[in-house]
């Protein structure tokens, strides 16, 4: 068979896999725009054009600024933890840390674990009274803290969930980078009387960058994305300290039944992760190139 | 998600990776502190998985009272099992996760070929909108997908929580990276000896990217078997629910805080994945450095 010569070919093979991306990646992006400038259809009243109605709600809706805010403060922190507790791990494992394989082992199973099998774990971890930190604080006589009911602390306690779960994830990336990474250089480091320290900011640092903008982008992304513990640990409160934005898109949609409300919200989302997807491309274009 | 300029990604080396992880030597050895260090925080990260075996293990009175007299239970699993199908969820995520990677090896194998090996107007273009998918995820479209499946007379189904994710733009792209690998010559020589395009990539492309298959099928498997808010959102029945699904639904509702007994339904939730994991550990992670990205 010639290549050039059937040019249906190739659509052919396309086909089913360009329907479906269609229908349910790029025509709910579009429906998404196209109903968030209508009402929502409620008994007795038919969806109907409201313009930007449902933007200025949005505005004028503080829960929703307060998603904003804990999203982004979610990403600001979790992200560079996660990130700098990864390296940490991964020059561990690198070198030759007794018990090493264990230690990745460690490291790395809560990546594979279902998010919501392990946030019920924590839930009790942070249970007052009877929970694991509070016997222990209680044993030392620090007294009883509920970590996810108090408003100032419930968004830090999931942020812990987050990182605990994400940084051996991370730290496979940054342990394959380390390894490509030429001994020689060490070697050389070592000659010139180099720090550890000198030699991680010298050279490891320099070298592992472009796995640190994956994994930061990739971070960024999941901070938007997941909120399957919100769901499990907290439901977005106490007095929404913990609403992620996704999980009051889930809320406004699926409890409240107001999807043109919730289609606003997702078009913000959506507009967040075009940033995140632009910031990407920028980053990464002087380094590579689609071929 | 995957950055062809990170060291990971699939165009990379598999020989490498392949070798498995080497030991590094030239870095010395790790002092002291290192090790302290080290294992400090590693007994911090096993700490919660420790505590949920401890729970599950024992009864409920031994919950957070730890005396290595404390004797050692099943009842929390036959409990739990008893007080909800989890039999059934098992079943549902099973039949889910296969479904979902089986859909996803056929489309994405396709139209990785078409990418690959074809040249015809409008690729890029076409290539373009297969690529925004790693961008925008059906994941953050929880409510315009629900209107179509629900249009679609899917809600409450396997196929409902299944049919938005069969397309992956992500297997796309990394099978289409590995068959840009693959020699033209074979592919012509193959062609010489009178194959079609179907034998050709039957017999040349698919069995010269079973490394990358694997991995693709390792990540997606781990995705979708962990997935929960979608299920959560498409379902409303024990017929469909997949086990996280159904796990939160026997945490929050059905059990008060019989931690023992929820922590046995976490562990069995986790088990087969994590089973798999612990046997095939190698594979795991290589598959995950391999494909960047769930």
């Amino acid at each position: 068979m010639n290549r050039s010569s059937a040019s249906w070919v190739p659509w052919l093979l396309l086909l089913p896999a360009l329907v479906l991306l269609v229908a349910f990646t790029h025509y709910p992006a579009v429906a998404t725009l196209w109903h968030s400038v209508f009402s929502t259809a409620r008994a007795g009243a038919s969806s109907v054009y409201v313009g930007a109605e449902n933007y200025q709600l949005l505005v004028e809706d503080p829960v929703f600024w307060q998603a904003l805010r804990n999203n982004l403060l979610f990403a600001l922190i979790t992200v560079p933890v996660a990130i700098v507790l990864s390296i940490a791990m991964a020059l561990w494992v690198h070198r030759q840390v007794p018990g090493r394989a264990l230690l990745r082992l460690a490291y790395f199973t809560p990546a594979i674990l279902p998010m919501i099998a392990v946030a019920n774990i924590w839930l009790f971890f942070y249970t007052p009274q009877y929970g694991l930190i509070a016997q222990i604080s209680q044993a030392f006589g620090w007294g009883d803290h509920n970590w996810l009911g108090q408003p100032s602390t419930a968004l830090p306690a999931l942020m812990v969930v987050t990182i605990w779960k994400e940084a051996g994830f991370f730290m496979i990336f940054y342990l394959a980078a380390l390894q490509q990474i030429s001994p020689t250089l060490a070697e050389a480091a070592a000659l010139e009387g180099a720090s550890r320290w000198q030699f991680f900011r010298r050279v490891q640092w320099p070298l592992l960058m472009p796995t640190t903008v994956f994994v930061v982008i990739n971070a960024v992304i999941n901070a938007f994305r997941l909120v399957d513990h919100i769901v499990v640990m907290t439901r977005g409160g106490p007095d929404n300290a913990t609403q992620l934005l996704l999980y009051y898109i889930y809320q406004v949609a699926f409890s409240f039944w107001d999807t043109s409300y919730a289609a606003a919200l997702t078009v913000v989302l959506l507009t967040l992760l075009a940033v995140v997807a632009f910031v990407k491309f920028r980053l990464l274009d002087s380094r590579t190139h689609y071929q | 998600m995957t950055t062809p300029a990170s060291p990971t990604s699939a165009t990379h080396t598999p020989a490498k990776l392949r070798a498995g992880l080497p030991a590094f030597s030239a870095n010395g050895r790790a002092n002291l502190i290192d090790t302290a260090g080290a294992w400090l925080l590693g007994l911090l990260w096993l700490l919660p998985l420790l505590y949920a075996f401890w729970s599950a293990f024992h009864s409920s009175a031994y919950a957070t009272h730890f005396s290595l007299s404390a004797p050692l239970t099943l009842e929390n699993f036959v409990h739990a099992w008893q007080a909800a199908p989890f039999g059934r969820y098992l079943i549902n995520t099973f039949v889910l996760v296969t479904a979902i990677l089986a859909a996803q090896l056929v489309l994405a194998t396709l139209a990785a070929y078409a990418f690959a090996r074809f040249t015809f107007r409008g690729s890029e273009v076409a290539f373009m909108i297969v690529l925004l998918q790693l961008m925008v995820m059906p994941d953050v479209l929880i409510v315009e997908n629900y209107r179509t499946i629900a249009w679609m007379g899917l809600r409450d189904t396997i196929l409902g929580i299944a049919l938005p994710y069969f397309a992956s733009a992500f297997g796309i792209f990394l099978l289409r990276q590995a068959f840009k690998t693959v020699p033209r010559e074979l592919d012509d020589a193959a062609r010489v000896e009178g194959a079609n395009a179907w034998q050709v990539l039957w017999r040349v492309y698919v069995p010269l990217a079973r490394p990358v298959y694997v991995a693709y099928a390792l990540v997606s498997i781990s995705h979708h078997w962990n997935n929960f808010l979608w299920p959560l959102i498409v379902t409303n029945s024990v017929e469909a629910r997949p086990l996280t699904v159904g796990l939160q639904v026997f945490a929050s509702t059905d059990q008060g805080i019989d931690w023992s007994m929820i922590t046995a339904a976490t562990l069995m939730t986790a088990a087969p994945l994590f089973i798999a994991f612990l046997l095939f550990q190698r594979q795991f992670v290589q598959s995950f450095m391999r494909a960047g990205i769930r």
